[in-house]
């Protein structure tokens, strides 16, 4: 606050009052606050480096075996440096194009490259996280469906995404039936037959799904459409790489969370949710979506565009009340697809994969764990065991890992990317056999 | 580099990288054992890039940005502050940028206890009972503090009341807030000044209002003085009051919105706690709710044990969940930082000098532009374009005109209670120098809209580019390089 004792004499004379108190004239006395705030006193960065330092301390650093939504992805150094540039972090949304191009335009790629990676036609700018973003998925197939008013979702999508859609439908209005699983998977023929049951708007699926599995969806997108229902794929943008991608499957929409995009874990944000669909449905897209155009002079340029469906034009009409998106992240994840590109990706997938299965080779040879499926996954799988794994894992805290989680059942989860090395796996598992 | 336009695509050879990852010593081949018909049949068409062009590429983007760091950005309702840099390097502090959101919490106690601290200071800072840090972005606070008002009549078996008021001043994601929630909107009537029209209120509030959506300061700038009578007569009808926090700034040190009588309400971090707007997100909307609501909030929730542990709690009588997690962590690491750099004496002065410089600005260009109301306003203030209608200028040139200057514009044809709307929010962080430079340059435009209206309403002529052409985006939309490729044929 730059002002000095001038500036603010200077600045009253201007307005014509004598005190900054009377700039508060029209606020009733006795809600003006008068009592000490319950804050610290002010400190210097000297004094916050170490407040910051003591409470980082109390924190412990881990190498983590645990996934469950949130991946221990390797992250370029470049991005960080990147993504620093205050002419980025510091600028608002690109309501004033002329001098906004460079998000418009990062945007734009990061459109593009989502596209690429689930196959659709059209992405928008980002949403909060994968949970809202598959919970704003099921608004989008209610109105497109028009008069239906349930969606299916499969039993295997994560707990956690499952709980925010429930929340957004309970309170709009929406009524969501879980479709049992099987095997570990989403179990079609009880889906299917509840799709005959009627008023289904459209179904949403997991790949991979809470378990890890890579599940198979021959036939599901003919069945749901033959009921005139929509098909949305919850899936891992990462995996894409090398997976069937949504549009493979016939899906009209997809969806996910943007973290495994080399995103620090961050205790749990900001990451940020992507929406991908096909041109039928791109009015029906909640969030900011930028379009490419020319300027007066017929220069290549970039707008926010088909704003008619957004809450600033439609208030209560629109098609969602998102009014951000999570831009920055947007841009670590153009960034980081950029570099790694074509075969940068794959290969993440190709050693997460990897490890994954040395791992589970491992446990399964111990003898003291079992395949709790038998269905392909990709760097997360789930065993079963008898043995105490609250033991085990707090052995393995107490040597600085973060193991498996447990799902209960004597089930155990286990994630594996590209930054875990054998001697890790090796050691994780060393441990959890003597414990 | 102004003249670079290349899109990351078009620098792309086959076989060419930007990265390195280890060698792979697994002695499993594990893709093989996926099916083929689960794999993709192609591999995606990212670009395969060098690690110098992409740097190169995103630091010749940046320079097409204009932020807080660039120029004076008087957005209004934005409260585009100056982000303090101090923020963005604790929050990167690896002790806290690589923890699992699901790991124990004895090994993340430190995360925790900054999470609780902040939960109790905003707690203390907006007088309310608690908060909740698991909304990502104000829209979502607004959708969350919906929630909690449902959950609260649903809880006492009031089904009936399905219906919100909100102002036909507010900001447009209430009312689609309102929607999203399942809730009916009802608007009600503002004054000439903006303010809620308490006349037209009493009629509306019967056993079918959940409750009232409302910003004080309203969208006008100007502070709802009959807030307290406001009150009294929505909780007499049994209705609940939220706050949009997006106007809390000019409030900051002087007024909490729980003492005016508000049960429920967000704060955008990113607006009133300096956390970066990022272009867009991510923002973070903490929601905080009076004492007999607290049970309703969304899960989890962290508490503090009475030997002072931190731990993650799901309450049963809870809405549900909102997020996968615990909210935007990185966000509120740097909005705890800024209340702490502040302390209990400098938050005074927050929103006090923040009304000084909006006031400021409105006095010294009342003579060029159409002050619709007179009076103090606080942290903003709206103009109806230019004083002098003959011109020909409208609020749009103005706005394009001010780029040209070197400036942000202001927000503009919002709100909607006026044609030619140019709404300023300077923020306590501007000098009064950068505050005179901007009024001089609004006084040079008035005067060229007088003089060379030309001049203006082509504007803008010194930016990167000129003039979109919007109509055709939206009518021919091109949303990725794909599509950017066909259209170029």
């Amino acid at each position: 606050m730059p002002h000095t004792e001038e500036d603010v004499k200077a600045m009253l004379e201007r307005i014509g009052v004598a005190t900054i108190d009377d700039l508060y004239c029209d606020v009733p006395q006795e809600v003006i606050y008068k009592e000490e705030y319950d804050i610290p006193s002010a400190m210097s960065e000297i004094e916050l480096r170490r407040h910051f330092a003591e409470l980082g301390n109390k924190n412990k650093p881990l190498t983590i075996f645990a996934g469950g939504g949130a991946y221990d992805h390797y992250s370029p150094s470049v991005i960080a440096h990147l993504l620093s540039r205050s002419e980025f972090y510091t600028a608002y949304t690109p309501y004033q194009p002329e001098i906004s191009q460079g998000t418009l335009q990062y945007i734009f790629e990061y459109q593009s490259m989502i596209s690429e990676l689930t196959g659709m036609e059209a992405t928008n700018a980002s949403m909060y996280d994968g949970a809202t973003a598959a919970a704003e998925v099921m608004f989008m197939m209610v109105a497109s469906a028009k008069k239906k008013n349930c969606v299916l979702v499969s039993s295997t999508i994560s707990e956690r995404v499952l709980n925010v859609v429930k929340t957004y439908a309970k309170f709009h209005g929406v009524v969501v039936k879980e479709v049992p699983e099987k095997d570990g998977v989403t179990d079609l023929e009880a889906l299917a037959k509840m799709l005959e049951e009627g008023d289904v708007a459209g179904v949403i699926v997991p790949t991979p799904n809470k378990y890890g599995i890579v599940e198979d969806f021959t036939n599901l997108a003919d069945t749901i459409h033959s009921a005139k229902g929509y098909l949305a794929i919850y899936a891992d943008p990462s995996s894409l790489a090398v997976l069937r991608t949504p549009a493979e499957w016939g899906a009209d929409v997809a969806c996910g969370d943007g973290q495994t995009l080399g995103m620090p874990l961050a205790f749990g944000g900001p990451y940020l949710g992507f929406i991908s669909c096909s041109k039928g449905m791109l009015r029906k897209m909640p969030g900011r979506i930028v379009g490419a155009t020319k300027d007066a002079d017929g220069k290549r340029a970039y707008v926010l565009t088909l704003q008619a469906r957004e809450q600033h034009i439609r208030r209560e009409k629109a098609t969602s009340n998102i009014c951000s998106n999570q831009s920055l992240m947007a841009l670590y994840a153009t960034i980081y697809l950029s570099l790694l590109g074509k075969e940068g990706l794959k290969e993440v997938n190709v050693l997460a994969c990897d490890g994954a299965h040395y791992l589970f080779n491992k446990l399964i040879a111990s003898g003291k764990f079992t395949p709790a499926f038998d269905k392909p996954f990709l760097k997360e799988f789930v065993v079963k065991t008898d043995l105490d794994m609250e033991k085990v894992n707090a052995k393995l805290l107490e040597n600085g890992i973060m193991g498996g989680l447990c799902l209960g059942n004597g089930m155990v989860e286990f994630a594996v990317t590209e930054k875990r090395t054998k001697e890790e796996i090796d050691t994780l598992v060393n441990l959890m056999l003597e414990a | 580099m102004k003249t670079y336009d290349k899109i990351i695509f078009e620098l792309s050879r086959p076989g060419r990288k930007g990265y390195a990852l280890p060698a792979d010593k697994f002695d499993t081949d594990g893709l093989s054992a996926i099916p083929a018909d689960l794999m993709r049949k192609e591999a995606p068409e990212l670009p395969e890039v060098s690690e110098l062009e992409v740097v190169r590429h995103y630091t010749n983007l940046s320079s097409k940005n204009f932020g807080v760091d660039t120029g004076f950005y008087p957005l209004g309702s934005c409260t585009m502050k100056y982000n303090p840099k101090i923020n963005e390097e604790v929050a990167a502090l690896p002790q806290f940028n690589n923890l699992h959101p699901l790991q124990n919490a004895d090994t993340a106690q430190g995360a925790l206890e900054l999470y609780w601290n902040l939960q109790r200071m905003l707690s203390n800072i907006a007088g309310l009972a608690e908060f909740t840090l698991n909304p990502y972005a104000g829209a979502h606070g607004e959708l969350t503090g919906l929630m909690v008002m449902r959950q609260y009549h649903m809880s006492r078996g009031d089904n009936k009341r399905t219906k919100v008021i909100v102002p036909n001043s507010a900001h447009g994601t209430n009312p689609a807030s309102a929607m999203v929630a399942g809730l009916e909107v009802v608007e009600v009537k503002s004054k000439p000044n903006g303010s809620i029209d308490v006349e037209d209120l009493k009629p509306l509030l019967d056993d079918t209002v959940a409750g009232i959506m409302m910003t004080n300061p309203n969208t006008l700038g100007m502070f709802e003085t009959e807030i307290l009578e406001i009150a009294k007569l929505v909780h007499e009808a049994g209705g609940l009051l939220y706050y949009d926090g997006a106007n809390l700034n000019p409030l900051l040190g002087k007024v909490r919105p729980g003492d005016m009588g508000f049960d429920i309400m967000h704060i955008n971090l990113h607006k009133t706690f300096s956390t970066p707007h990022g272009g867009g997100g991510p923002g973070s909307g903490p929601v905080g709710v009076a004492a007999h609501l607290v049970e309703f909030l969304p899960n989890p929730h962290v508490k503090k044990t009475e030997d002072g542990k931190f731990y993650v709690d799901f309450g049963k009588d809870s809405l549900g969940s909102v997020s996968t997690f615990f909210g935007n962590f990185g966000v509120m690491m740097k909005a705890y930082a800024y209340i702490l750099t502040l302390g209990k004496e400098n938050i005074r002065n927050v929103g006090p000098l923040a009304t000084l410089n909006a006031n400021y600005i409105k006095e010294s260009l009342k003579d060029d532009y159409l002050l619709p109301i007179e009076g103090v306003c606080k942290h903003e203030f709206v103009f109806d374009g230019l004083k002098d209608k003959s011109t020909g200028v409208t609020t749009l040139n103005v706005a394009k005109r001010l780029l040209d200057y070197g400036f942000h514009a202001p927000t503009i044809y919002f709100p909607l209670l006026f044609h030619e709307s140019m709404m300023i929010e300077p923020t306590e962080t501007e000098s009064k120098e950068t505050l005179d430079d901007f009024i001089e340059v609004m006084h040079k435009v008035a005067k060229e809209a007088r003089e060379t209206p030309e001049e203006v309403i082509n504007a803008p002529l010194t930016t990167i580019v000129r003039k979109l052409d919007e109509t055709t985006a939206a009518k021919n939309p091109i949303l990725d390089y794909r599509a950017l490729k066909e259209a170029a044929k």
